[in-house]
């Protein structure tokens, strides 16, 4: 059935319509519960589950089916105002969504449901429904809930007329009547039915199809510039006159094919206030959330790029921002916390703002921190206002939560937060008030494939700057330039409103002019554009102040891409090619040449030191061993940081395992890993044995919690199990001694201490290969 | 129609007769203007708009390590085609296109040095004259040597 092309039409659509529906209902189902009465919201969670149903019974998916209908015959329940919405009702019916959803994605790529079980599922639900209604339920005592065969009730349960929880109730009938009609004529007539009310005014367009058009709409603005140029040159009346009308018809035309791409906001997020709920479930916290402009609209792909960013937030604001009940009572607040999402446009921008109504973040706490992980100095500290400590969150490496949860506070977050924002030409900015919250506010670019940008030239070429990054415009007249320009240690600075701006010579940075003499550069009047690199303000000094036009964004070919001072290319009215500068990039560049060039004076050598020297700093995770030693880890290589209960680790295979997130995660330990490979691996055997026997000499007793450092190896986790993290430090590593040990690259000197890096693809590598001999060994 | 045959653009560098197979051709430009790019590899020299797509052009005499052609003489674009999008190859002359027996193939002499052998194939061996044939994949990247 499912082979014709036609079918797989159907099964595709049914996909796309089931998700959408899956999404409704989950925020509709988390309004319900807090809005009990809400039939409206009620009514459209049934039509919903009822359409998913209907249609999968029509294609074939019995499971599929047998979930749905369970779910729905408490919906008909609820409906009919039999039953009353209880907490655990709203759970297990978000479980069931969440179990439509898994054998969807299932659908979608095996093309059946997978292998599954929801008998349990199914007799929550069932149990659910034969429940007593307007008293709080008291599930212990229904005896349908263990009793009752399931394949016997389940599909039809309005043949159970025996239930006694059933004959309580006044209204039988428009229950069954709800349930018959289910059963069989129904799944043919309703997807027919439920698609006509919303979709007969628009129709599905393949992404793919929008982003040629968008494409093409691109080239058709360039060369509409390009006419524009000529016929004003020409000054031929009926050509300036039609010139126009395709200025404007091109013009409208790029509006609507920019609005096709557009989706509301709130497209994301309806999977919040579930999002929330299980959150603020998890920690013990009452968490209401609300939302402002959710019809605000920004184009699909940046949609599809601040989903996790904004996601990842909002799980923040719930755990760490908004407090437990008991401490908002102390502190007089209502115990139930306020998460606002506000969306609107301004300036050619979206923003976007999650606010808490929590305790605020703790900003001498922050800085005391940020002092202790190396971070920042005590004078630094001393000079930040409350502002520029807040903002310090982003920092890789900081958490304030003073309880690290499995939610979030592992402080590998808000910097990969702040990063995704800035790869679409966003911004991230934080502010807090003690007591009173906090708020997240984004600045998000309404599309990625048009942008506004200023265009300079420097040395005979022409690039264009993103004006998101761009702060302000300065020139200096000629003969002014010599003294407003001064220097410390050979690196330029200019005085903007007191504070000095470092100068970057856009031509110098692009090697495309021997060095200027200061002396004859000082004639000529100074251009300055004014960036924002992160949280760094810089000058570049260009030749000339072009114009800011709209650009349409092109990538480079491949042999281009690894130059990170360029984020693209676009063509200019006049056809020709300009680079389009990526600021921070260029900033990062001209940030190192300034340290390489005090070392060395030769061109060549100073290329390569840089990049060694780009590569040698970085963020490390510092853990020590039982013996004390000192070891390091890039950050970079890892998924996450856990903790798990000694008493959680299991075995398998003759290795030690615990459950994490339903997969099995093997774990290494990393005193005897090391042991064995520095005695060579005959010892391996011996190794295994002692791993068997206990935990190992490692530690003798061992502490109670694990720490496991979480790496990702393919499709695979592996954790290793350490004696006890110690902090994350972003250093130079020089490394002093290469190391012949297997596993370690070397030492070097972190934090004044001496410290042996690991060669953590090496250990996976082996970790592999351990498998597979171990396999062999126990034959 | 004995023996097999295949068809390649040709084209000259230094006096020297090369192909492509012309499948992997999508079209032939005469001189394009170029946006310079700084800070890459000297073998690219710039970025032409091919009809609002934008193409980097390698240098193939720069590829080749042979002497830069005189100021004066404008090269002209051979864009090929790859999974990874199109790029230009900037040659000085464009040949015909040719249609070769399979049987008159040889792999690159072993005498042969320098970057131009990892880049050749091997050689057609023609009546008058030996067709060099490019091995495009590598063309198309960038030696590390040379950045």
């Amino acid at each position: 059935m499912m082979e014709s092309n036609g079918d797989n039409q159907i099964v595709q659509e049914f996909l796309i319509e089931s998700y959408e529906n899956l999404d409704n209902l989950e925020r509709e189902l988390v309004t319900l519960e807090s809005h009990p009465d809400d039939m409206k919201a009620l009514a459209s969670i049934f039509r919903m589950i009822h359409t998913i149903k209907g249609t999968c019974g029509f294609l074939g998916f019995g499971k599929l089916e047998k979930v749905a209908h369970v779910g729905e015959s408490l919906l008909s329940r609820l409906r009919d105002g039999e039953l009353k919405l209880t907490p655990e009702m709203t759970t297990a019916l978000l479980k069931t969504a969440d179990a439509i959803r898994q054998m969807l994605s299932s659908i979608e790529a095996n093309g059946n449901e997978g292998e599954r079980n929801d008998q349990e599922l199914i007799a929550t639900l069932t149990r659910m429904q034969y429940a007593k209604n307007v008293t709080p339920p008291n599930p212990p005592e229904l005896p349908i809930a263990a009793g009752k065969p399931l394949d016997e009730g389940l599909l039809e349960p309005e043949v159970t007329p025996e239930d006694p929880a059933r004959n309580a109730t006044a209204y039988v009938e428009p229950a069954s009547d709800h349930a018959v009609a289910t059963s069989s004529i129904e799944p043919v007539a309703h997807p027919v039915a439920g698609k006509s009310q919303a979709s007969e005014s628009t129709i599905r367009v393949d992404v793919g199809l929008l982003d040629k058009l968008m494409n093409l709409v691109g080239e058709l603005v360039l060369a509409r510039n390009q006419i524009l140029q000529f016929t004003n040159s020409l000054g031929h009346n009926g050509l300036l006159a039609t010139g126009q009308r395709l200025n404007l018809i091109a013009t409208e035309l790029q509006e609507g094919v920019m609005k096709t791409r557009m989706q509301p906001i709130g497209n994301v997020w309806t999977k919040f206030p579930r999002t929330v709920r299980d959150v603020a479930t998890h920690c013990g916290k009452l968490v209401r959330i609300e939302m402002e402009g959710r019809e605000t609209e920004l184009d699909k792909t940046i949609i599809e790029a601040i989903k996790d960013p904004l996601m990842h937030m909002v799980r923040n604001a719930v755990d760490h921002g908004v407090e437990r009940p008991e401490a908002r009572r102390a502190a007089g607040k209502a115990e139930e916390g306020r998460l606002l999402l506000r969306a609107y446009h301004e300036g050619g921008q979206v923003n976007i703002e999650i606010s808490d109504d929590g305790a605020g973040i703790d900003c001498a706490r922050l800085r005391a921190k940020a002092i202790k992980r190396g971070l920042i100095t005590a004078e630094q500290a001393e000079r930040m206002s409350d502002r520029e400590s807040v903002n310090l969150i982003f920092h890789p490496g900081l958490s304030t939560a003073e309880q690290i949860s499995n939610v979030s506070g592992r402080g590998v977050g808000m910097d990969v937060v702040r990063t995704n924002i800035e790869k679409i030409g966003g911004t991230v900015d934080v502010s807090s008030a003690p007591g009173l919250g906090t708020t997240v506010r984004m600045k998000i670019p309404l599309t990625l494939a048009i942008i506004p940008a200023l265009i300079v030239t420097s040395a005979r070429g022409r690039y264009a700057i993103p004006q998101v990054s761009l702060l302000e415009l300065l020139r200096l007249k000629a003969g002014e330039a010599s003294s407003k320009i001064e220097q410390v240690q050979g690196s330029h600075v200019y005085r903007l409103r007191g504070r000095l701006l470092p100068l970057v010579y856009l031509d110098r940075e692009l090697k495309r002019c021997p060095e200027k003499d200061s002396a004859a550069g000082a004639h000529k009047a100074v251009n300055i554009v004014v960036l924002q690199a992160d949280d760094r303000q810089f000058g570049l000094v260009v030749d000339e102040i072009n114009d800011t036009e709209e650009i349409v964004v092109k990538p480079l070919g491949k042999q281009i891409k690894s130059v990170s001072t360029f984020a693209g290319a676009t063509i200019m009215g006049d056809g020709k090619v300009a680079l389009i500068l990526d600021v921070l990039g260029l900033a990062q560049r001209a940030h190192v040449v300034g340290e390489v060039r005090e070392r060395s004076a030769v061109e060549d050598a100073d290329r390569a030191a840089k990049k060694e020297a780009e590569q040698a700093r970085q963020t490390l995770l510092l853990i020590q061993e039982a013996h004390g030693e000192r070891m390091a880890i890039p950050l970079s290589l890892i998924a996450r940081l856990e903790e798990f209960n000694r008493d959680a680790v299991e075995r398998a295979g003759g290795q030690e395992v615990v459950q994490y997130r339903g997969h099995i995660l093997p774990l290494m330990r990393i005193a005897e890993y090391l042991g064995k490979h520095r005695n060579g691996s005959a010892v391996k055997s011996h190794a295994a044995a002692t791993t068997t026997g206990s935990g190992s000499g490692t530690a003798g007793a061992e502490p109670e919690k694990l720490q496991v450092v979480v790496f990702r190896q393919g499709e695979k986790n592996v954790g290793l199990v350490v004696h006890r993290i110690l902090d994350i430090v972003e250093e130079k590593i020089v490394l002093e001694h290469p190391s012949h040990d297997e596993g370690i690259h070397g030492s070097a000197v972190v934090q004044n201490k001496v410290t042996d890096l690991l060669d953590i693809e090496d250990l996976l590598q082996r970790e592999m290969d351990e498998e597979l001999v171990g396999a062999g060994d126990r034959r | 129609m004995s023996a097999q045959t295949k068809q390649f653009c040709t084209f000259f560098l230094e006096g020297h007769y090369f192909g492509v197979p012309v499948q992997q051709v999508q079209e032939v430009l005469r001189y394009q203007e170029m946006t310079e790019v700084p800070l890459v590899s000297s073998v690219v020299r710039g970025l032409i708009n091919l009809r609002g797509q934008i193409i980097t052009a390698v240098d193939l005499r720069r590829q080749l390590g042979m002497t830069d052609r005189p100021e004066k003489q404008k090269p002209m674009n051979v864009i090929m085609r790859t999974a990874d999008g199109a790029f230009s190859l900037l040659v000085d002359e464009i040949g015909d296109v040719i249609e070769v027996e399979d049987n008159t193939f040889e792999p690159p002499p072993d005498t042969l040095q320098g970057m131009a052998k990892g880049m050749l194939r091997g050689v057609h061996k023609l009546p008058n004259r030996l067709l060099l044939i490019l091995d495009s994949e590598r063309t198309a990247k960038l030696s590390d040597a040379e950045a």
